[in-house]
Protein backbone atom coordinates (compact mmCIF):
# COMPACT_ATOMS: atom_id res chain seq x y z
CA UNK A 1 0.00 0.00 0.00
CA UNK A 2 3.17 2.67 0.56
CA UNK A 3 6.03 1.69 -1.00
CA UNK A 4 9.18 4.07 -0.40
CA UNK A 5 11.76 3.87 -2.52
CA UNK A 6 14.58 5.47 -1.94
CA UNK A 7 13.46 8.36 -0.62
CA UNK A 8 16.24 11.21 -0.58
CA UNK A 9 15.72 15.14 0.73
CA UNK A 10 18.21 17.44 0.54
CA UNK A 11 17.62 20.52 2.26
CA UNK A 12 20.66 22.77 1.22
CA UNK A 13 23.57 21.41 2.73
CA UNK A 14 21.67 19.20 5.29
CA UNK A 15 20.87 15.33 4.30
CA UNK A 16 17.30 14.98 5.90
CA UNK A 17 16.24 11.84 4.55
CA UNK A 18 19.07 9.25 3.34
CA UNK A 19 18.47 6.62 1.15
CA UNK A 20 15.10 5.48 2.97
CA UNK A 21 13.15 2.52 2.15
CA UNK A 22 10.57 0.90 3.41
CA UNK A 23 7.07 -0.86 2.76
CA UNK A 24 3.91 -1.06 4.88
CA UNK A 25 1.13 -3.69 3.88
CA UNK A 26 -2.54 -3.69 4.23
CA UNK A 27 -3.77 -4.26 7.52
CA UNK A 28 0.17 -2.78 8.75
CA UNK A 29 0.37 -0.20 11.56
CA UNK A 30 3.81 1.05 11.01
CA UNK A 31 5.18 3.29 13.95
CA UNK A 32 8.09 5.25 12.86
CA UNK A 33 10.46 6.39 15.82
CA UNK A 34 12.86 8.59 15.89
CA UNK A 35 14.59 11.62 17.74
CA UNK A 36 13.77 15.28 16.96
CA UNK A 37 15.39 16.03 13.61
CA UNK A 38 15.50 12.59 12.06
CA UNK A 39 13.39 13.01 9.03
CA UNK A 40 10.39 11.94 10.46
CA UNK A 41 8.02 14.88 9.55
CA UNK A 42 10.21 15.38 6.15
CA UNK A 43 9.87 11.63 4.96
CA UNK A 44 5.55 12.05 5.77
CA UNK A 45 5.69 15.11 3.62
CA UNK A 46 7.57 13.49 0.85
CA UNK A 47 5.05 10.76 0.88
CA UNK A 48 1.58 12.54 1.24
CA UNK A 49 3.21 15.07 -1.75
CA UNK A 50 4.03 18.45 -0.09
CA UNK A 51 7.01 18.46 -0.48
CA UNK A 52 8.88 17.05 -3.62
CA UNK A 53 11.93 14.37 -3.42
CA UNK A 54 15.61 15.08 -3.96
CA UNK A 55 15.85 11.39 -5.16
CA UNK A 56 13.62 8.59 -5.21
CA UNK A 57 9.72 7.80 -5.12
CA UNK A 58 6.75 6.75 -2.80
CA UNK A 59 3.99 4.87 -4.30
CA UNK A 60 0.62 4.77 -2.77
CA UNK A 61 -2.15 2.07 -3.44
CA UNK A 62 1.24 1.17 -6.61
CA UNK A 63 0.80 5.01 -7.73
CA UNK A 64 3.78 7.52 -7.61
CA UNK A 65 3.52 10.27 -6.02
CA UNK A 66 5.68 12.28 -7.44
CA UNK A 67 4.31 11.22 -11.38
CA UNK A 68 0.56 11.01 -10.74
CA UNK A 69 0.06 13.24 -6.94
CA UNK A 70 -3.36 14.47 -7.82
CA UNK A 71 -4.67 10.83 -7.89
CA UNK A 72 -2.19 9.57 -5.45
CA UNK A 73 -3.36 12.37 -2.61
CA UNK A 74 -7.11 10.65 -3.30
CA UNK A 75 -5.88 7.44 -1.69
CA UNK A 76 -4.10 9.04 1.59
CA UNK A 77 -5.89 10.58 4.71
CA UNK A 78 -2.63 13.06 6.84
CA UNK A 79 -2.97 14.84 9.81
CA UNK A 80 0.04 16.98 9.81
CA UNK A 81 2.13 17.70 12.78
CA UNK A 82 0.69 20.72 14.17
CA UNK A 83 -3.01 19.80 13.55
CA UNK A 84 -3.53 22.89 11.66
CA UNK A 85 -7.32 24.26 11.15
CA UNK A 86 -9.17 27.36 9.73
CA UNK A 87 -9.09 28.60 13.22
CA UNK A 88 -12.35 31.14 11.76
CA UNK A 89 -14.86 28.19 10.95
CA UNK A 90 -16.88 25.51 13.16
CA UNK A 91 -16.04 22.02 13.57
CA UNK A 92 -18.79 20.71 11.02
CA UNK A 93 -18.15 23.75 8.45
CA UNK A 94 -14.41 22.90 8.36
CA UNK A 95 -15.26 19.23 8.04
CA UNK A 96 -17.81 19.91 5.10
CA UNK A 97 -15.38 22.04 3.66
CA UNK A 98 -12.38 19.20 3.38
CA UNK A 99 -15.34 16.56 2.08
CA UNK A 100 -16.39 18.98 -0.32
CA UNK A 101 -12.47 19.05 -1.86
CA UNK A 102 -11.81 15.53 -2.00
CA UNK A 103 -14.99 15.99 -4.17
CA UNK A 104 -17.65 14.83 -1.70
CA UNK A 105 -21.12 15.84 -2.37
CA UNK A 106 -24.64 16.13 -0.94
CA UNK A 107 -25.59 13.36 1.11
CA UNK A 108 -22.47 11.32 0.63
CA UNK A 109 -20.52 14.52 2.31
CA UNK A 110 -23.23 14.97 4.86
CA UNK A 111 -22.60 11.42 5.89
CA UNK A 112 -19.12 11.07 5.75
CA UNK A 113 -18.57 14.04 8.15
CA UNK A 114 -21.00 12.49 10.18
CA UNK A 115 -18.95 9.46 10.54
CA UNK A 116 -15.93 11.44 11.38
CA UNK A 117 -17.35 13.37 13.95
CA UNK A 118 -19.09 10.23 15.36
CA UNK A 119 -15.72 8.29 14.92
CA UNK A 120 -13.78 10.69 16.57
CA UNK A 121 -15.83 12.01 19.47
CA UNK A 122 -16.72 15.61 18.32
CA UNK A 123 -20.28 15.36 18.65
CA UNK A 124 -20.31 17.80 21.75
CA UNK A 125 -18.45 20.26 19.61
CA UNK A 126 -19.74 19.94 16.35
CA UNK A 127 -21.10 23.49 16.04
CA UNK A 128 -18.32 24.80 17.79
CA UNK A 129 -16.03 27.79 16.35
CA UNK A 130 -12.24 25.85 16.02
CA UNK A 131 -10.92 28.39 17.82
CA UNK A 132 -12.40 28.02 20.86
CA UNK A 133 -11.52 24.38 20.79
CA UNK A 134 -8.94 22.81 23.46
CA UNK A 135 -5.99 21.31 22.28
CA UNK A 136 -7.17 17.70 22.08
CA UNK A 137 -10.34 18.64 20.29
CA UNK A 138 -7.88 20.52 18.08
CA UNK A 139 -6.36 17.57 16.95
CA UNK A 140 -9.06 15.67 16.98
CA UNK A 141 -11.27 17.38 14.60
CA UNK A 142 -7.59 17.17 12.26
CA UNK A 143 -7.60 13.88 12.36
CA UNK A 144 -11.29 13.41 11.69
CA UNK A 145 -10.67 15.25 8.49
CA UNK A 146 -7.84 12.74 7.52
CA UNK A 147 -10.90 9.72 7.78
CA UNK A 148 -13.56 11.70 5.76
CA UNK A 149 -13.03 10.02 2.61
CA UNK A 150 -12.09 6.91 3.84
CA UNK A 151 -8.69 6.60 2.78
CA UNK A 152 -6.84 3.27 2.15
CA UNK A 153 -3.81 4.98 3.63
CA UNK A 154 -3.45 7.08 6.64
CA UNK A 155 -0.32 9.06 7.89
CA UNK A 156 -0.53 10.32 11.13
CA UNK A 157 2.30 12.49 12.03
CA UNK A 158 2.31 12.45 15.62
CA UNK A 159 -1.21 11.70 16.28
CA UNK A 160 -0.98 11.45 20.40
CA UNK A 161 1.31 14.48 20.72
CA UNK A 162 -0.78 17.34 23.24
CA UNK A 163 -3.55 14.95 24.33
CA UNK A 164 -4.03 13.60 28.08
CA UNK A 165 -3.82 10.37 28.82
CA UNK A 166 -7.44 8.96 28.07
CA UNK A 167 -7.42 10.82 24.66
CA UNK A 168 -4.75 9.00 24.06
CA UNK A 169 -5.60 5.73 25.03
CA UNK A 170 -8.68 6.61 22.63
CA UNK A 171 -6.53 7.84 19.43
CA UNK A 172 -4.53 4.26 19.68
CA UNK A 173 -7.94 2.15 20.08
CA UNK A 174 -8.81 4.14 17.43
CA UNK A 175 -5.58 3.17 15.01
CA UNK A 176 -4.90 -0.09 16.11
CA UNK A 177 -8.84 -0.50 14.97
CA UNK A 178 -8.53 1.76 11.47
CA UNK A 179 -5.46 -0.75 10.92
CA UNK A 180 -6.85 -3.67 10.30
CA UNK A 181 -8.45 -2.56 6.82
CA UNK A 182 -5.97 0.34 5.85
CA UNK A 183 -2.02 0.80 5.90
CA UNK A 184 -1.21 3.32 8.63
CA UNK A 185 2.15 4.69 9.34
CA UNK A 186 2.41 6.71 11.98
CA UNK A 187 5.46 8.84 14.37
CA UNK A 188 5.37 8.85 17.69
CA UNK A 189 8.21 9.51 20.22
CA UNK A 190 6.25 7.92 23.17
CA UNK A 191 7.51 4.47 22.80
CA UNK A 192 5.10 2.64 25.01
CA UNK A 193 2.77 3.54 21.89
CA UNK A 194 4.58 0.96 19.91
CA UNK A 195 3.72 -2.03 21.58
CA UNK A 196 0.22 -0.45 22.24
CA UNK A 197 -0.79 -0.31 18.63
CA UNK A 198 1.95 -1.13 16.12
CA UNK A 199 2.27 -4.19 14.14
CA UNK A 200 5.96 -3.29 13.43
CA UNK A 201 8.20 -0.34 13.74
CA UNK A 202 11.08 1.23 12.50
CA UNK A 203 13.65 3.70 14.10
CA UNK A 204 15.25 6.45 12.16
CA UNK A 205 18.00 8.43 13.33
CA UNK A 206 19.81 11.16 10.95
CA UNK A 207 17.72 10.21 7.78
CA UNK A 208 18.67 6.20 7.99
CA UNK A 209 16.48 3.20 9.15
CA UNK A 210 18.39 1.47 12.10
CA UNK A 211 16.29 -0.43 13.36
CA UNK A 212 13.70 -2.31 11.53
CA UNK A 213 10.97 -5.28 13.30
CA UNK A 214 7.68 -6.09 14.68
CA UNK A 215 7.58 -4.59 18.96
CA UNK A 216 8.77 -7.92 19.89
CA UNK A 217 11.83 -8.35 17.90
CA UNK A 218 13.07 -5.39 18.92
CA UNK A 219 12.47 -6.08 22.27
CA UNK A 220 14.74 -9.19 21.87
CA UNK A 221 16.90 -6.86 20.15
CA UNK A 222 17.50 -4.32 22.90
CA UNK A 223 18.89 -7.46 25.43
CA UNK A 224 17.34 -5.55 28.07
CA UNK A 225 13.43 -6.07 27.16
CA UNK A 226 13.16 -2.45 27.13
CA UNK A 227 12.44 -0.66 24.05
CA UNK A 228 14.02 2.55 25.45
CA UNK A 229 17.58 0.92 25.46
CA UNK A 230 17.39 -0.10 22.57
CA UNK A 231 16.45 3.48 20.75
CA UNK A 232 18.58 5.18 22.98
CA UNK A 233 21.42 2.49 21.58
CA UNK A 234 20.84 3.16 17.78
CA UNK A 235 20.07 6.71 17.98
CA UNK A 236 22.35 9.56 18.34
CA UNK A 237 22.00 11.92 20.99
CA UNK A 238 21.77 15.84 20.11
CA UNK A 239 24.70 16.09 22.67
CA UNK A 240 27.02 13.22 20.61
CA UNK A 241 26.15 15.39 17.22
CA UNK A 242 27.49 18.48 18.40
CA UNK A 243 30.65 17.00 19.26
CA UNK B 1 -12.59 23.92 -11.23
CA UNK B 2 -14.81 21.99 -8.47
CA UNK B 3 -12.10 22.50 -6.09
CA UNK B 4 -12.00 26.35 -7.04
CA UNK B 5 -15.47 26.77 -5.91
CA UNK B 6 -14.86 24.60 -2.53
CA UNK B 7 -11.88 27.56 -1.42
CA UNK B 8 -13.84 30.26 -3.12
CA UNK B 9 -16.31 29.43 -1.14
CA UNK B 10 -14.50 29.17 1.91
CA UNK B 11 -12.67 31.73 1.77
CA UNK B 12 -15.80 34.46 0.92
CA UNK B 13 -17.27 33.04 4.06
CA UNK B 14 -14.09 33.60 6.06
CA UNK B 15 -13.98 37.26 4.84
CA UNK B 16 -17.93 37.72 5.88
CA UNK B 17 -17.64 35.34 9.31
CA UNK B 18 -15.28 38.11 10.68
CA UNK B 19 -15.17 41.89 10.44
CA UNK B 20 -12.87 42.34 7.70
CA UNK B 21 -14.73 42.57 4.83
CA UNK B 22 -17.67 44.53 6.78
CA UNK B 23 -14.75 47.11 8.10
CA UNK B 24 -13.42 47.07 4.43
CA UNK B 25 -16.56 47.85 2.49
CA UNK B 26 -18.02 50.79 5.61
CA UNK B 27 -14.04 52.28 5.02
CA UNK B 28 -14.30 51.90 1.35
CA UNK B 29 -17.78 53.75 1.34
CA UNK B 30 -17.24 56.65 3.83
CA UNK B 31 -13.95 57.65 1.66
CA UNK B 32 -15.09 57.24 -1.83
CA UNK B 33 -17.77 59.02 -0.98
CA UNK B 34 -16.67 61.95 1.47
CA UNK B 35 -14.13 62.39 -0.78
CA UNK B 36 -16.52 62.99 -3.82
CA UNK B 37 -18.20 65.70 -1.17
CA UNK B 38 -15.52 67.80 -0.12
CA UNK B 39 -12.03 67.34 -2.66
CA UNK B 40 -13.97 66.13 -5.52
CA UNK B 41 -16.53 69.25 -4.81
CA UNK B 42 -19.45 67.21 -6.08
CA UNK B 43 -21.80 70.10 -5.66
CA UNK B 44 -19.94 72.73 -6.60
CA UNK B 45 -18.60 71.51 -10.18
CA UNK B 46 -22.22 69.62 -11.02
CA UNK B 47 -20.42 66.80 -13.47
CA UNK B 48 -22.39 64.41 -13.56
CA UNK B 49 -20.08 61.69 -15.27
CA UNK B 50 -18.28 60.73 -11.51
CA UNK B 51 -15.08 60.78 -13.51
CA UNK B 52 -12.93 63.30 -11.66
CA UNK B 53 -15.32 64.03 -8.35
CA UNK B 54 -15.82 60.05 -7.67
CA UNK B 55 -13.78 57.54 -9.72
CA UNK B 56 -11.28 59.88 -9.77
CA UNK B 57 -10.91 58.60 -5.78
CA UNK B 58 -10.59 55.08 -6.02
CA UNK B 59 -7.42 53.77 -6.31
CA UNK B 60 -6.02 56.17 -3.96
CA UNK B 61 -8.37 54.39 -1.28
CA UNK B 62 -7.35 50.81 -3.23
CA UNK B 63 -3.76 51.89 -2.57
CA UNK B 64 -4.69 51.52 1.46
CA UNK B 65 -7.80 48.76 1.19
CA UNK B 66 -6.91 46.37 -1.30
CA UNK B 67 -4.10 44.57 0.56
CA UNK B 68 -5.89 44.82 3.85
CA UNK B 69 -8.16 42.49 2.13
CA UNK B 70 -5.45 40.92 0.10
CA UNK B 71 -2.77 40.36 2.96
CA UNK B 72 -4.30 37.25 4.42
CA UNK B 73 -4.23 34.75 1.43
CA UNK B 74 -1.28 33.07 1.90
CA UNK B 75 0.56 34.58 4.63
CA UNK B 76 -1.92 33.02 7.40
CA UNK B 77 -2.14 29.71 5.93
CA UNK B 78 1.50 29.77 6.27
CA UNK B 79 1.32 30.73 9.85
CA UNK B 80 -1.34 28.24 11.08
CA UNK B 81 0.26 25.63 9.12
CA UNK B 82 -2.77 25.08 6.92
CA UNK B 83 -0.96 24.86 3.78
CA UNK B 84 -0.03 21.77 4.73
CA UNK B 85 -3.32 20.44 4.49
CA UNK B 86 -4.25 22.68 1.05
CA UNK B 87 -0.74 20.83 -0.49
CA UNK B 88 -1.98 17.45 0.28
CA UNK B 89 -5.60 17.95 -0.79
CA UNK B 90 -5.98 16.52 -4.24
CA UNK B 91 -6.24 19.84 -5.62
CA UNK B 92 -3.98 22.05 -8.10
CA UNK B 93 -1.82 25.17 -6.42
CA UNK B 94 -3.54 26.84 -9.63
CA UNK B 95 -7.17 26.22 -8.24
CA UNK B 96 -6.22 27.55 -4.75
CA UNK B 97 -4.76 30.48 -6.22
CA UNK B 98 -7.72 31.42 -8.36
CA UNK B 99 -10.52 30.57 -5.82
CA UNK B 100 -8.37 33.00 -2.95
CA UNK B 101 -8.15 35.26 -5.71
CA UNK B 102 -11.88 35.58 -6.95
CA UNK B 103 -12.81 35.66 -3.23
CA UNK B 104 -10.74 38.76 -2.41
CA UNK B 105 -11.98 39.97 -6.02
CA UNK B 106 -15.69 40.00 -4.77
CA UNK B 107 -15.68 41.50 -1.20
CA UNK B 108 -14.07 44.52 -3.39
CA UNK B 109 -17.06 43.94 -6.46
CA UNK B 110 -19.43 43.96 -3.59
CA UNK B 111 -18.46 47.15 -2.14
CA UNK B 112 -18.26 48.76 -5.56
CA UNK B 113 -21.71 47.72 -6.15
CA UNK B 114 -22.79 49.52 -2.63
CA UNK B 115 -21.72 52.65 -4.13
CA UNK B 116 -24.78 52.65 -6.21
CA UNK B 117 -26.77 55.45 -4.61
CA UNK B 118 -24.25 57.77 -5.91
CA UNK B 119 -25.36 56.34 -9.46
CA UNK B 120 -28.93 56.79 -9.18
CA UNK B 121 -27.63 60.68 -7.71
CA UNK B 122 -26.60 62.01 -10.68
CA UNK B 123 -29.29 60.30 -13.24
CA UNK B 124 -31.79 62.03 -10.85
CA UNK B 125 -29.96 64.86 -10.53
CA UNK B 126 -28.64 65.11 -14.37
CA UNK B 127 -27.98 63.29 -17.79
CA UNK B 128 -25.28 61.64 -17.69
CA UNK B 129 -23.55 58.80 -19.85
CA UNK B 130 -24.32 55.41 -18.13
CA UNK B 131 -22.13 53.85 -20.63
CA UNK B 132 -19.11 55.78 -19.34
CA UNK B 133 -19.98 55.56 -15.97
CA UNK B 134 -20.02 51.77 -16.36
CA UNK B 135 -16.85 51.69 -18.03
CA UNK B 136 -15.12 53.70 -15.17
CA UNK B 137 -16.47 51.11 -12.44
CA UNK B 138 -14.83 48.66 -14.57
CA UNK B 139 -11.61 50.51 -14.48
CA UNK B 140 -11.80 50.94 -10.98
CA UNK B 141 -12.34 47.04 -10.18
CA UNK B 142 -9.27 46.10 -12.41
CA UNK B 143 -7.40 48.56 -10.50
CA UNK B 144 -8.05 46.95 -7.42
CA UNK B 145 -8.12 43.38 -8.98
CA UNK B 146 -4.60 44.34 -10.15
CA UNK B 147 -3.44 45.75 -6.54
CA UNK B 148 -5.10 42.55 -4.45
CA UNK B 149 -3.08 40.42 -7.60
CA UNK B 150 0.41 42.45 -6.36
CA UNK B 151 -0.58 41.95 -2.43
CA UNK B 152 -1.08 37.91 -3.02
CA UNK B 153 1.88 37.65 -4.85
CA UNK B 154 3.49 39.21 -1.61
CA UNK B 155 1.57 37.31 0.40
CA UNK B 156 3.06 34.05 -1.16
CA UNK B 157 6.09 35.47 0.32
CA UNK B 158 5.98 35.61 3.76
CA UNK B 159 3.61 34.75 6.82
CA UNK B 160 3.63 37.72 8.58
CA UNK B 161 0.56 40.09 7.56
CA UNK B 162 2.01 43.46 8.74
CA UNK B 163 5.24 42.79 6.24
CA UNK B 164 2.64 41.75 3.70
CA UNK B 165 0.65 45.03 4.20
CA UNK B 166 3.47 47.18 4.51
CA UNK B 167 5.67 46.07 1.27
CA UNK B 168 2.20 45.69 -1.05
CA UNK B 169 0.97 48.88 -0.10
CA UNK B 170 4.24 50.33 -0.95
CA UNK B 171 4.31 48.67 -3.91
CA UNK B 172 0.75 50.23 -5.02
CA UNK B 173 1.86 53.89 -3.98
CA UNK B 174 4.51 53.85 -6.46
CA UNK B 175 2.40 52.20 -9.23
CA UNK B 176 0.39 55.09 -8.39
CA UNK B 177 2.51 57.72 -8.17
CA UNK B 178 4.53 56.99 -10.87
CA UNK B 179 2.10 58.58 -14.11
CA UNK B 180 0.26 60.92 -11.45
CA UNK B 181 0.31 64.58 -12.64
CA UNK B 182 2.05 66.42 -10.23
CA UNK B 183 4.60 63.54 -9.99
CA UNK B 184 5.63 63.22 -13.51
CA UNK B 185 5.97 67.13 -13.99
CA UNK B 186 8.50 67.21 -11.16
CA UNK B 187 9.84 63.86 -12.70
CA UNK B 188 10.34 65.53 -16.26
CA UNK B 189 12.82 67.99 -14.67
CA UNK B 190 15.02 65.54 -14.03
CA UNK B 191 14.92 62.49 -16.58
CA UNK B 192 15.18 62.22 -19.79
CA UNK B 193 11.64 62.03 -22.19
CA UNK B 194 12.02 58.46 -23.07
CA UNK B 195 12.52 57.25 -19.20
CA UNK B 196 9.38 59.70 -18.45
CA UNK B 197 7.35 57.63 -20.89
CA UNK B 198 8.87 54.26 -19.74
CA UNK B 199 7.48 55.32 -16.05
CA UNK B 200 4.47 57.03 -16.77
CA UNK B 201 3.52 54.07 -18.93
CA UNK B 202 4.26 51.58 -15.46
CA UNK B 203 1.51 53.50 -13.85
CA UNK B 204 -2.07 53.12 -12.58
CA UNK B 205 -3.10 56.58 -14.38
CA UNK B 206 -1.96 56.01 -17.86
CA UNK B 207 -4.48 52.65 -17.89
CA UNK B 208 -7.26 54.15 -15.33
CA UNK B 209 -8.18 57.39 -16.88
CA UNK B 210 -9.47 56.00 -20.45
CA UNK B 211 -11.86 53.46 -18.75
CA UNK B 212 -12.65 56.36 -17.09
CA UNK B 213 -13.40 59.11 -19.04
CA UNK B 214 -15.27 56.41 -20.95
CA UNK B 215 -12.35 55.76 -23.45
CA UNK B 216 -12.32 51.53 -23.51
CA UNK B 217 -8.92 50.71 -24.84
CA UNK B 218 -8.07 47.34 -25.35
CA UNK B 219 -4.65 48.17 -24.08
CA UNK B 220 -5.55 49.34 -20.99
CA UNK B 221 -6.89 45.96 -20.17
CA UNK B 222 -3.48 44.20 -21.28
CA UNK B 223 -2.03 46.04 -19.23
CA UNK B 224 -4.34 45.22 -16.27
CA UNK B 225 -4.24 41.54 -17.52
CA UNK B 226 -1.13 41.01 -17.71
CA UNK B 227 0.19 42.52 -14.18
CA UNK B 228 -2.80 40.21 -12.21
CA UNK B 229 -1.66 36.84 -14.59
CA UNK B 230 2.12 37.45 -14.01
CA UNK B 231 1.46 38.28 -9.90
CA UNK B 232 -0.52 35.11 -9.92
CA UNK B 233 1.99 32.97 -11.95
CA UNK B 234 4.75 34.28 -9.74
CA UNK B 235 2.25 33.33 -6.35
CA UNK B 236 2.29 29.70 -7.75
CA UNK B 237 6.48 29.63 -8.71
CA UNK B 238 6.94 31.00 -4.95
CA UNK B 239 4.69 28.42 -3.08
CA UNK B 240 6.03 25.87 -4.97
CA UNK B 241 9.90 27.16 -4.95
CA UNK B 242 9.39 27.47 -0.77
CA UNK B 243 8.35 23.76 -0.30
CA UNK B 244 11.21 22.39 -2.72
Amino acid sequence: MIEVESLTKQFGSKLAVDNLSFTVKKGEVLGFLGPNGAGKSTTMRMITGFIPPSHGDAKVCGISITDNPRVAKTKIGYLPESAPLYNDMTVTGFLKFCASIRGLVGAERNDAVERAIETCFLGSVAKQSIDTLSKGYRHRTCLAQALLHDPEVLILDEPTDGLDPNQKYEVRQLIKRLGKTKAILFSTHILEEVEAACTRAVIVDRGRIVADGTPAELLEQSGTGSLTDLFREVTTRDTEAAA
Amino acid sequence: MHSSLTIYKRELASYFSQPTAYAIIVIFLLFSLGLTFTFGEFMRVGDSSLEWTFLFWHPWVYMLLAPAVGMKLWADEQRTGTIELLGTFPVSTWSAIAGKFLAASTVWLIALLLTFPIVITVNYLGNPDNGAILSGYLGSFFVCCTFLAITMLVSACTRDQVVCLIVSVSICVLLLLSGYDPVTRELSKIVSPAVLDGIVAFGVWDHFSSPNSGLFRLKDFVWFGSIIFVCLLGTSAILSAKRA
